[in-house]
C-alpha cells in the first residue's frame, strides 16, 4: 500500500483504462462486468450450501482481473454465472450492458478451461476453427484466422498434429489460440494453467503477458497461484471459502511493462504478501 | 529372412494361433475315436474280432456317417463342396453362404441403422430415454429361437418370403447392442466439452454432429462388431424353419435330418470364416477411421 501513489503515476499513461483508473475518470460505458449483492446457494440433499454470497465487483474494459483463493471459495463458480453456464440465486450481473445470457448468445466472451478441452478427432487447425464453423465462418476464411492465431501462440508447423501429441502447455495454447481467434472482447480463463508444471506454466505466463499487450482484452484468470495473480493482474479480487466472498480487491502497483523477473521487484513481493494476508484472513474465519 | 522368423517369433501372433489349433485339432481326434468308438467296435469285431488299434483309429477317422467327423473329413467336403463346384449351384456351399451373407448384411444394415436412431433419439428426449428403454432390454429376453419361426411363419402368410423375414430377424437382434453403444457413445462427452459448446452458443444440431457423433465413434464400432456377429445368428435361425430356400442354416438343418454329420460340420465351419470376415471388415473400416481422425491406432 504505501508503494503505491508512485506507481500509479506510472501506471497510467501506457496502460490507459487500466486498473490504475478506478479513480472514477473511465466513463460508465467502460464498464464491461457489473456484479451487484450476488449470491448462490445450492440445494443438496442434506443441507443448503452456500457457494457465493454478496458478491459485489465491477470490471473495466482492459482490465486484467485474477481471482484467486483456495478452492471451494466459488472463483470458478463466479466466472461460470458471468458465462452464463451457472444461474446464480441472487442479485444480479451484467455483461457488456446485458444478462449473462445475451452476451454468451451473442458470443461475447472466449472461454479456456482448465482442461484444454480441445476435441481429440480434430487436429489442431481444426479445433481452432471449430467457433468458426458454428458461427459459420467461409472455410477459406476461418483457415486463415486458424493459422494467424496458431503462430500468435507460437504453434505454427503444428496445425495437422492431433491434440494427443501436444504437450499440455501446448494443448493449452491451441486452447488459447481457439479463444482468441474470434476475437472475443472479453476473456474468461479458470485456471488455464492449473495442471502444467511451473516451468511451463513460467512460459505460458510470459506469452500471456505479450498477447496481453498486444491484444489489450479484457481478463478475469481464475488461479489459485500467488506469483501467478500478482505477475499477470491489474487487479487481484482475494476471495475465501464457506461462503465464498470477497475479501480484499487489489489493485496492482506493478509497471505496465513486466517480465517474469517482475515478480522480483520490491512491489510485487508486496503484493503477494497483500494477497497472502488476505488469504490468511479468509481462511481465520474457519 | 529375419520378417519370416519375426512372425514365428513367440511375440508375433502367427505361433500362438498355431499352437491352439494343433491342440484343438489333437484334441478332436481324440473326441473321434472316443464318440464313434461303439459303432467302429461293433463293426470291426463282426469281421474280424482280432483288430488292431490301428483299424479302429482308421474306422473312427473314416466313417461315413460318424458321430463326431475327424477335421480331415470335414476339410476334405469343405473343399469338395466350395472349390470343386460351381458357385451358382445348388450343392456349393459358398452359394448358400451367399444366401445367408445377404440376409445378414441387409438384417445389419437396417439394424445398426434403427439402433443409432433409437439411441439418438434416447440421448435427446427424455421421455423416450424413460418410455423406450425397458422395452428394448425386454425384446432381448425373448429367446429368438422361439420368435424366429413365428416371424416366419407370419411373413409367409402374407406372401413375404426369402431375404426379408431373416434379415428382420437378423435386425431385431443387431439393433441393440448399437443403441446400449451408441446411448453410452453420444453421452461420452465430457462436461467441459459440452461447455464449450455452450459457450459458443451452438445449436443441437450441431452439438450433435460436432461432438456427439465424433465421441461416439469408437463405441459404434465396438457395437457393430457385436451386431455383425449375432447378426449372422440371426440369419442362420431364420433359415432352420426354411429348409428348402438355401443358405448355411437350411444346410445344417439337412444334415441333421439325413444324419450327415459332416454336411453340419463343414456349413458351420463356413459360418464361422464368413463371421470372422465380416468382423475383421468392420475392425479395418475403424482402423482407417481412428487414423484418419488422430486415433493411436
Amino acid at each position: 500500500m504505501p508503494s503505491e501513489p508512485t506507481a500509479k503515476v506510472v501506471d497510467l499513461p501506457v496502460r490507459g483504462r487500466g486498473a490504475g483508473d478506478s479513480s472514477g475518470r473511465a466513463a460508465a460505458s467502460d464498464v464491461i462486468i457489473d456484479i451487484r449483492n450476488l449470491g448462490l446457494t445450492f440445494q443438496t440433499a442434506d443441507a443448503p450450501v452456500v457457494a457465493l454470497s454478496n458478491i459485489n465487483l465491477t470490471i473495466r474494459a482492459g482490465e486484467f482481473v485474477s481471482l484467486i483463493g483456495p478452492s471451494g471459495c466459488g472463483k470458478t463458480t463466479l466466472m461460470r454465472i458471468v458465462a452464463d453456464l451457472e444461474q446464480p440465486t441472487e442479485g444480479a450481473v451484467s455483461v457488456n450492458g446485458v444478462s449473462p445470457r445475451e452476451a454468451r448468445l451473442k458470443r461475447a466472451y472466449g472461454y479456456i478451461f482448465q482442461a484444454a478441452a480441445l476435441y481429440p478427432w480434430r487436429n489442431v487447425q481444426r479445433n481452432v476453427e471449430l467457433p468458426h464453423e458454428i458461427m459459420g465462418v467461409p472455410k477459406e476464411e476461418r483457415e486463415a484466422k486458424a493459422k494467424r492465431y496458431l503462430e500468435l501462440v507460437g504453434l505454427k508447423d503444428f496445425e495437422k498434429k492431433f491434440p494427443w501429441q501436444l504437450s499440455g502447455g501446448m494443448q493449452q495454447r491451441v486452447s488459447l489460440a481457439r479463444a482468441l481467434s474470434f476475437d472475443p472482447q472479453l476473456l474468461l480463463m479458470d485456471e488455464p494453467f492449473g495442471a502444467l508444471d511451473e516451468i511451463t506454466r513460467d512460459r505460458m505466463n510470459e506469452e500471456l503477458l505479450q498477447i496481453w499487450e498486444k491484444t489489450r482484452k479484457t481478463v478475469i484468470f481464475v488461479t489459485h497461484s500467488i506469483d501467478e495473480a500478482v505477475l499477470l493482474s491489474t487487479r487481484i479480487v482475494v476471495m475465501s471459502a464457506r461462503p465464498g466472498r470477497i475479501i480484499d480487491v487489489i489493485e496492482s502497483t506493478l509497471p505496465p511493462k513486466r517480465t517474469l523477473e517482475t515478480r522480483e521487484m520490491p512491489a510485487a513481493i508486496e503484493l503477494a504478501h497483500r494477497v497472502r494476508q488476505g488469504l490468511k484472513a479468509g481462511h481465520s474465519y474457519d | 529372412m529375419n520378417a519370416g522368423l519375426g512372425i514365428l517369433s513367440p511375440k508375433g501372433r502367427v505361433l500362438p494361433i498355431l499352437t491352439i489349433v494343433a491342440i484343438i485339432v489333437l484334441l478332436w481326434y481324440a473326441f473321434a475315436v472316443l464318440l464313434n468308438y461303439n459303432r467302429v467296435s461293433e463293426q470291426l469285431a463282426g469281421v474280424n474280432p482280432e483288430y488292431s488299434i490301428g483299424d479302429l483309429l482308421r474306422g473312427t477317422w473314416s466313417m461315413e456317417r460318424p458321430v463326431l467327423p475327424a477335421p480331415d473329413q470335414i476339410a476334405v467336403d469343405l473343399w469338395n463342396s466350395t472349390a470343386e463346384l460351381r458357385v451358382t449351384s445348388k450343392r456349393s456351399l459358398l452359394y448358400h453362404a451367399y444366401i445367408t451373407a445377404s440376409a445378414t448384411l441387409v438384417g445389419f444394415a437396417f439394424g445398426s441403422l434403427l439402433g443409432i436412431l433409437l439411441a439418438a433419439g434416447i440421448v435427446h428426449v427424455r421421455t423416450l430415454d424413460r418410455s423406450l428403454m425397458p422395452w428394448i432390454i425386454a425384446s432381448q429376453t425373448i429367446p429368438i429361437l422361439a420368435i424366429a419361426p413365428m416371424i416366419i411363419v407370419i411373413l409367409a402368410s402374407v406372401g413375404v418370403t426369402g431375404l426379408v423375414p431373416k434379415a428382420i430377424i437378423s435386425m431385431y437382434l443387431c439393433f441393440f447392442p448399437v443403441t446400449i453403444g451408441m446411448v453410452k457413445g453420444l453421452r461420452s462427452p465430457d462436461p467441459q466439452q459440452m461447455d464449450l459448446m455452450r459457450t459458443y452458443n451452438a445449436s443441437q444440431w450441431q452439438i450433435f454432429w460436432m461432438l456427439r457423433v465424433p465421441a461416439s465413434i469408437p463405441f459404434l464400432f465396438a457395437s457393430l462388431k457385436v451386431a455383425v456377429a449375432i447378426s449372422l445368428v440371426g440369419a442362420i435361425v431364420g433359415e432352420l424353419p426354411t429348409g428348402a430356400e438355401g443358405g448355411l442354416g437350411s444346410r445344417m438343418l439337412a444334415g441333421s435330418y439325413y444324419g450327415q454329420m459332416v454336411q453340419i460340420w463343414s456349413a458351420l465351419v463356413l459360418a464361422a470364416i464368413l463371421g470372422m470376415a465380416m468382423v475383421y471388415s468392420i475392425a479395418g473400416i475403424e482402423w482407417a477411421t481412428l487414423r484418419r481422425t488422430g486415433g493411436r491406432a
